[in-house]
């Protein structure tokens, strides 16, 4: 029998405190899970489960208050930037953010977010772009590609007729009250991680004071787009980062010196 | 004592401040009272009036179709609230802004150059103190001490030194009114 | 507290800051802006929460947001901008919060204009918002029982965890009358065990109005309509005059109610046997009351400034016992004294002459 040495265990993985043990109602591919799982480890190494509180939106991500273990509201379509301006007015002491896919936050809900953004309103926004409409069963998004085909475009998205996909990022960081808005992507490990980090900032952010922050995430929808989820992932990458750039677009004073202290 | 009154003129007249005058100072006599306005685009430069209602009893209606009196302050108003005013009621013209006499017999009327006078006086702003001054020179719905106490209150530090040509103008609408009575 | 003159947009502002109000959130509106305005001076001074939102849609969206964390919060507008807000009541109905709401309602439909008009009665007491609710509904008639409606329509939203509105008219909110303000409460402290406050030492809250298991939802349905029922059973308020010996009642709520006691009086000085009876919650509707008026008048006369709304509950109250009339001015017209005196004559007449 070979020597046993007594080898120190290291947790290296584990489901963050901020996440339920719970399954989630999202298709397999979809890209919801991964970016509840960065949020939900954020919080943890931040620290603030215990005085958070999430606000989810109409779409997919509905039920997001079942799957963070924080304090949550749910929210009527669009409106999840004005409840979490009555919530953060209330309790500044308080880590706000909202969970918002992209009809919530870029069609029905675009006054409430650029108000939001405008106030300065000094909470958290994560905003899951995947250029479709999930829960309703695939239309057209307000950020569907040109050409795209979806159920209400079935002949693909023609921008003669239906204009031309939103780019919320970019109409954003014009925003005077926003302090961080970015854009990533979740279509591999290297800008998951990229993502996680921008999400780090983003609370980091709001824990400042600094005002508000948002992080657009490009996200995968197999189910909606028809396609395999490795597929998606490709999609992604070929189809949607071209046309919604990733990168930095709002970094306002003050943030850069958040990123270095860590 | 239960009295309608309507003040009505131009906006800019002082209508609006007059009634609540008359309002400040009937709440001073513990009397109870309501003013209403009329609100909305048309005071921006139009046309301007408020309904009050003074009465020794507890007020219903704050709205009257037939005011037992009526303040005017210009042409369109004397059209508009001459055929109103209940018979035996009382009817302040401001002859200045007016172009023919009311011509009711069942109603006492009063009529002066309210805002020449208020010019002779310095500012054709205090129209409205003169015509205030005449409607109490016929009913004294409150005490002139009152009103005068209440001016003074209300033109406030900013406009202090309005107040003595203001008194000086409710004095003049008094003298006025009691003198046409005579 | 001294008794001051005060118009109504203004002491309802200030009778809510006395109430404990944390957070407002409005959007200008003629005839109520004069409340927004109160606010945005006041709020701050006081370091409580006001915003000025883009929209009534954002306004009750942040009340919702601010109620959830067990603060009292409120909004005011008019008629249009109520129809804007009814998505967000409903919201704060299904998932229980209380808070506040003051519709100072004008002409309509549409834009309509922004004179007085009671033309709202069915939008505030049967549908205020989707769903299968009804919120609490509180109509004063002068300045001072305005400020003491909006004190306690915060207790009530509360106390039940519900929506509880304050209607009153342009005529009510422009209208200057003496009143006396309440003293100045303290913010309530603690905040409920059911509110987001951050879940620390305790289990998560989540305050929703989702629930897609019907079986689940349904009976989220019957604790809601078991609250509703013992706030009808609990919360009618009314007042009347005259009523004791009256062959005819009129029945009128706000300024309407307010204008036909003018009206009513003057029948009583004519010989007329007359009587006022005027609901102060127009939901739930002081059917009790009513329903036993019923068995002594010979006939109700319903004004309103509408085209007869209340007129409905006015009848299901009365049980087809008595014949229920109705007089009413639309597209903010105020009906006058004189107005309603008439109609009293002739219902009376018609009274009179069907008796022998």
């Amino acid at each position: 029998m070979a020597t046993t040495a007594m080898v120190e265990e290291k947790v290296v993985y584990q489901r963050p405190e901020s996440l339920e043990s719970i399954p989630t109602h999202y298709c397999p591919g979809c890209t919801h899970g991964v970016a509840h799982r960065l949020v939900a480890e954020v919080l943890d190494e931040l620290g603030v489960r215990e005085r958070t509180i999430g606000v989810s939106p109409v779409g997919c991500s509905v039920f997001a208050y079942k799957y963070f273990n924080t304090d949550g509201a749910e929210a009527a379509h669009g409106r999840a930037p004005a409840m979490a301006t009555g919530i953060k007015r209330i309790m500044p002491d308080r880590v706000v953010f909202t969970y918002q896919g992209d009809g919530d936050l870029a069609a029905i809900g675009i006054a409430e977010i650029v108000h939001a953004a405008t106030r300065g309103e000094n909470f958290t926004t994560i905003f899951i772009n995947n250029a479709i409409y999930g829960m309703t069963g695939g239309q057209m998004a307000p950020t569907t590609l040109p050409g795209q085909r979806t159920t209400s475009s079935p002949v693909g998205r023609d921008v003669e007729l239906t204009g031309f996909p939103i780019r919320m990022a970019e109409l954003l960081s014009g925003a005077p009250g926003a302090a961080y808005v970015v854009r990533r992507s979740l279509h591999n490990v290297k800008e998951i991680n990229r993502a996680k980090r921008a999400i780090k900032t983003a609370f980091e952010v709001q824990l400042a004071g600094l005002g508000f922050s948002m992080v657009e995430l490009l996200s995968a929808c197999p189910t909606g787009w028809k396609v395999t989820p490795p597929e998606a992932m490709d999609w992604i990458e070929q189809q949607m980062v071209p046309y919604y750039p990733l990168g930095d677009y709002k970094i306002a004073d003050g943030v850069e010196q958040l990123a270095k202290r860590r | 004592m239960h009295e309608e009154i309507i003040f009505a003129g131009f906006g800019g007249q002082g209508v609006l401040f007059a009634g609540q005058l008359l309002a400040y100072c009937a709440l001073a006599e513990e009397k109870h009272v309501t003013w209403i306005p009329s609100y909305g685009p048309e005071m921006r430069g139009g046309t301007a009036n408020c309904t009050v209602v003074v009465s020794d009893e507890a007020i219903g209606s704050p709205v009257s179709q037939h005011p037992s009196i009526a303040v005017v302050f210009n042409n369109p108003s004397l059209e508009k609230y001459e055929e109103p005013v209940k018979p035996g009621g009382l009817l302040v013209v401001n002859e200045s802004l007016t172009v023919a006499p009311p011509t009711r017999t069942d109603i006492e009327i009063v009529r002066l150059p309210a805002t020449a006078l208020a010019s002779e006086l310095g500012d054709t702003r205090m129209t409205n103190m003169i015509l205030f001054g005449a409607l109490l020179a016929r009913r004294p719905l409150v005490q002139v001490a009152t009103v005068e106490e209440i001016l003074i209150e209300k033109l406030g530090a900013r406009k202090a030194h309005l107040q003595e040509a203001n008194l000086r103008a409710l004095a003049r609408g008094l003298e006025l009114g009691v003198a046409q009575h005579a | 507290m001294a008794v001051e003159l005060m118009k109504g947009n203004v002491a309802l502002a200030e009778a809510a800051i006395r109430a404990g109000v944390e957070a407002y959130f409005g959007y200008p509106i003629t005839p109520q802006t004069e409340l927004l305005e109160h606010m945005a001076k006041r709020m701050p001074e006081l370091g409580r929460a006001f915003v000025q939102a883009e929209s009534e849609v954002a306004a009750i969206n942040m009340v919702y947001g601010a109620a959830c964390t067990g603060a009292r919060a409120m909004t005011s507008s008019s008629s249009p901008g109520i129809s804007l807000m009814q998505e967000g009541f409903s919201y704060i109905a299904g998932s229980e919060v209380p808070c506040v709401v003051v519709d100072i309602m004008r002409g309509g439909p549409g834009l309509g204009n922004i004179q007085p008009s009671q033309s709202d009665y069915f939008q505030v007491t049967r549908s205020a918002g989707h769903g299968d609710y009804h919120a609490i509904v509180l109509a004063p008639a002068s300045v001072q029982e305005a400020i003491d409606l909006m004190v306690e329509a915060f207790d009530l939203a509360d106390e039940y965890r519900h929506l509880v509105f304050v209607v009153a008219d342009g005529l009510i909110g422009q209208m200057m009358e003496p009143a006396e303000l309440p003293a100045m409460k303290p913010i309530r402290r603690p905040r409920g065990d059911w509110a987001l406050t951050g879940a620390d030492g305790r289990e998560k809250n989540i305050i929703t109005s989702l629930e897609l298991n019907a079986p689940d939802l349904e009976e989220l349905n019957n604790r809601l309509q078991a609250k509703l029922a013992h706030i009808r059973e609990h919360e009618q308020r009314s007042t009347e005059m005259l009523t004791g010996d009256a062959r005819l009642i009129v029945v009128g709520y706000g300024t309407s109610g307010r204008i036909a006691e003018t009206a009513v009086k003057q029948a009583r000085r004519e010989g007329m046997k007359v009587g006022l009876f005027r609901p102060i919650s127009l939901w739930p509707f002081p059917e009790k009351r009513l329903s036993a008026l019923a068995d002594q008048v010979g006939a109700f006369l319903v004004v309103e400034m509408n085209a007869g709304q209340m007129l409905d509950d006015v009848r299901l109250a009365a049980g087809g016992q008595v014949p229920v009339t109705f007089y009413g001015r639309t597209g903010g017209m105020v009906p006058m004294p004189e107005e309603i005196y008439d109609e009293i004559v002739t219902q009376y007449n018609k009274l009179t002459t069907s008796a022998v």
